[in-house]
């Protein structure tokens, strides 16, 4: 059965609620003077979606407690981004956060506030007064639930504003034409039907990947399915090789305990109880940015300052809140110290918490410009009506490595403006024809995976590829293991094309959920590790040991990314370095 | 440690009615009720269906009945439920709302009562382009309101259910008054009809059953009287 939308927007987080609320605003009228016909199609609740997870806060310069500009805030995201960022891009995203904030706290977001009834702001990783001077508060917070509060403003107002919803939905293809895409096709978890959706317009918002490593703070949902759908149909995918690891999770689970906690005064300390950040950036200290941090504590447990201290990737060190007292840790971290108290039985007022990195955010993914728009090659081209936003998207405002507060930053600024210009093109496109084989790949997809044959079982696949991802692919790397981690994935997605479901259901059948969600996996796993090993550099929290230096006269590139009849072919576009020229980066 | 995980199972294409399956499992204590349930699909039967997606008590996805009481899987420790070698723990779908299968409930009736209370900001006051001023005492006074995470426990708690069906619910009436004592909202009026109804707030019998399950720790019944109590000032009454 093929629906019709106007626009249609796969994922349900900050950036695709931010899109659907702009496509889908009365004052855009399409050529009948009808409101743009909108459509959010989700694999999960809306409410559900990982946005929600957001802990510490949304960057803007307010100056609501001391000077700030944007410029500083622009400036910091691109030396955040070890140089990677596209500055023009920047610049926009520091300058539209002002305007962002203020809409959301006009829309109902519960901002923490000042003492004279502002928005109240503080500190976070690599954000700093008078580029790079010292420590500025900009974060805006809803104490540590600040994407909870995101996500729930933006579905109230979508509520409001009468979008429809297709709840438990699962992208299975995109079918473009050329380069115009006209619709997708998914498969309905209450059901088990694949439906077409027909739309002028496409906007992905599916977010990020982390379930590609074994120890994540990302949702079992973050797999990817936006931008492992678009690269099997020949869309390249840029930066792949940057993945943030957070330096904070909890120790074996992968929790986020977010930046805020260093951001209110924590400190890392290791076995000896040394503050060792002290010896990693003399200026910043425990509010280096992230992949400097991830970085300085690897380094402290290979030398045997882990808290066991044998020199092992799983070893941990300590995040110490106990100076801080019961009235910060219980008003502006709730939920951090509930997180310790729960899966710990640790209370961070007395003692510190473990914590290690954790696989925790995309910075490449589907490359796109400052309206969304996909880019379909090196030269810039891009696709007609196909968008992409937030974390699934590549813009390129994070390079290298992004900031905290960024994320939501780029949702919000980046999903609006990315509906706003879905809104104007609906208004002037017509629908495109869908071939009539339109559905036909997705449907011999789940054909294969549900006809009752026997074959290997996802869970061993998946595990098998978590364990790689993270002990060849992670915080360090190099070409030996780089090359191995390529040849094992080639491998297991070769087993993948054997595996089958154990639930011979055709409703709600999550089983067959989670294979779809392992093949996209897959996909991305492989192109992360081949562009990982192409990019002969240490640059941002993608870090060489063979290759320790930045390399810029080579690599100052974004790369490109194509999966073809199971290769991976790549490319490069410029990066836009017009407003600052890269320095060595030292905090 | 041992335990064995009692299931309740429902294949609307095979069954008439929910049956117990018992799965047992050597795991963790220090393990969530998530990961015992992921280990079960993943090792014994990829067949069981349940909702999850965080995984750390934020999303609000794997709300169930597990040993009696209403939970966040993934915010339960074994070692918080398991009484011992080789406890027996009953997992169960929430109360209330119509099982799909297994523990996965349809949430349908639980999002429209959401809906039905206006969940948004209402003011239609112009603002100036920056932040509407909101002193921390305002800010205070709907903080309890904002940690709701919609995840259903409370739904399936109340015992109110069992002679009114059509009571809006303690979620709704959380993010009812989440805007009615935030001092930016002029929606009252607009949420009178909901609210001061005999299935509205009116239908609290003060069971705090709600409270004592809220996964995020939520004084609902407080929530709930001081909605009661804001209608009747509205009203005009003491």
């Amino acid at each position: 059965m093929t629906k019709e939308f106007d626009a249609l927007i796969v994922g349900a987080g900050g950036s695709g609620l931010y899109a659907a609320l702009e496509a889908s605003d009365a004052a855009r009228t399409v050529s009948g003077g009808a409101k743009p016909r909108t459509a959010v199609l989700s694999k999960l609740f809306p409410m559900r979606s990982h946005t929600g997870a957001a802990q510490g806060g949304i960057g803007a310069a307010l100056g609501n407690v001391e000077e700030d500009r944007p410029e500083w805030h622009a400036f910091d995201t691109v030396k955040g981004g070890d140089y990677l960022v596209d500055q023009g891009a920047a610049v926009l995203l520091a300058e539209d956060a002002i305007r962002a904030v203020y809409d959301l706290e006009n829309r109902g977001l519960a901002f923490s506030r000042t003492p004279d009834g502002k928005i109240d702001q503080r500190r976070f990783g690599g954000h700093t007064r008078n580029f790079g001077e010292g420590p500025v508060r900009r974060s805006c917070y809803a104490a540590d639930r600040t994407g909870h509060q995101i996500l729930q403003t933006l579905y109230q107002q979508c509520i409001k504003n009468g979008v429809e919803f297709f709840d438990e939905f699962h992208v299975l293809d995109v079918i473009i034409e050329g380069r115009r895409c006209c619709g997708v096709s998914a498969i309905e978890l209450a059901t088990g039907e694949v439906h077409l959706f027909k739309a002028k317009a496409v906007l992905f918002a599916t977010g990020g990947f982390g379930r590609m490593f074994r120890v994540t703070s990302n949702a079992h949902a973050n797999t990817g399915d936006g931008p492992a759908v678009l690269a099997r149909r020949g869309v390249p995918l840029q930066d792949m090789e940057f993945f943030q690891f957070h330096p904070t999770g909890i120790r074996g689970l992968g929790i986020l305990i977010t930046e805020a906690v260093r951001g209110e005064g924590g400190i890392l300390r290791n076995r000896r109880g040394e503050r060792f950040m002290e010896r990693y950036a003399h200026t910043l200290l425990d509010l280096a940015p992230r992949d400097m941090i991830s970085r300085a504590i690897l380094s402290e447990i290979k030398a045997g300052n882990g808290m066991r201290g044998d020199g092992t990737i799983d070893d941990w060190v300590l995040l110490d809140t106990t100076h801080l007292g019961r009235d910060v840790l219980e008003k502006k971290l709730p939920d951090i110290t509930g997180f310790s108290r729960t899966y710990l039985g640790i209370d961070p007022v007395e003692a510190p918490i473990p914590v290690q990195p954790t696989a925790h955010y995309a910075m490449g993914g589907i490359p796109t410009d400052i309206d969304g728009r996909v880019i379909a090659d090196a030269a810039g081209n891009v696709y007609e009506g196909l968008y992409a936003a937030g974390e699934c998207a590549c813009v390129s405002v994070h390079g290298a490595n992004r900031l905290g507060t960024n994320s939501l930053v780029d949702l919000v600024v980046f999903g609006r403006r990315s509906g706003r210009h879905m809104a104007d093109f609906v208004r002037k496109a017509d629908f495109v024809a869908l071939p009539a084989d339109a559905v036909e790949p997705a449907l011999v997809e789940v054909a294969r995976l549900t006809d009752g044959a026997r074959g290997p079982h996802g869970n061993i696949i998946r595990g098998e590829m978590e364990t790689v991802m993270m002990e060849k692919v992670g915080i360090f790397r190099n070409d030996a293991d780089l090359a191995l981690a390529v040849e094992r994935l080639k491998e297991l997605r070769g087993r993948y094309r054997e595996v089958r479901v154990q639930d011979g259901s055709r409703r709600f059948n999550t089983d067959l959920l989670g294979l779809l969600e392992l093949g996209n996996l897959l996909d991305l796993s492989y192109l992360t590790a081949t562009a990982a090993r192409e990019r002969t550099e240490s640059r941002g929290a993608h870090a060489r040991d063979d290759h320790p230096a930045r390399d810029d006269a080579r690599w100052l590139r974004h790369s490109l990314a194509w999966l073809t009849d199971g290769r991976v072919s790549t490319d490069s576009r410029p990066v836009d370095v017009s407003t600052w020229a890269p320095k060595p980066r030292a905090y | 440690m041992r335990i064995v995980l009692r299931i309740s199972r429902y294949n609307p294409e095979t069954d008439t009615a929910p049956h117990d399956e018992d799965y047992p499992l050597d795991i963790d204590p220090t393990a969530s009720l998530l990961d015992a349930l992921i280990r079960v699909k993943g090792e014994q039967d990829g067949s069981l269906s349940f909702r999850r997606s965080c995984g750390h008590g934020v999303c609000g996805s794997d709300a169930m009945v597990i040993a009696g009481v209403e939970r966040l899987a993934c915010k339960t420790l074994v070692r918080e439920v398991a009484d011992g070698e080789d406890a027996v723990l009953a997992i169960q779908p929430l109360k209330h709302l119509p099982v799909q299968r297994d523990l996965m409930v349809d949430q349908r009736k639980f999002f429209d009562s959401y809906r039905s209370i206006k969940p948004f900001l209402i003011n239609n006051d112009a603002t100036d382009g920056r932040e509407r001023i909101q002193s921390q005492k305002e800010r205070a006074a709907f903080d309890d309101a904002t940690s709701c995470i919609l995840c259903g426990a409370c739904f399936s708690a109340c015992p109110v259910f069992e002679k009114n069906a059509s009571y809006v619910g303690p979620a709704a009436l959380v993010s009812a008054a989440r805007f009615l004592f935030d001092s930016r909202d002029k929606g009252m009026a607009q949420r009178m009809n909901v609210l001061d109804d005999p299935n509205g707030a009116w239908a609290c019998e003060n069971h705090f059953d709600c409270t004592r399950v809220c996964p995020r720790e939520i004084k609902v019944t407080k929530n709930i009287n001081a909605t009661k109590r804001e209608i009747d000032k509205v009203k005009g009454k003491k």
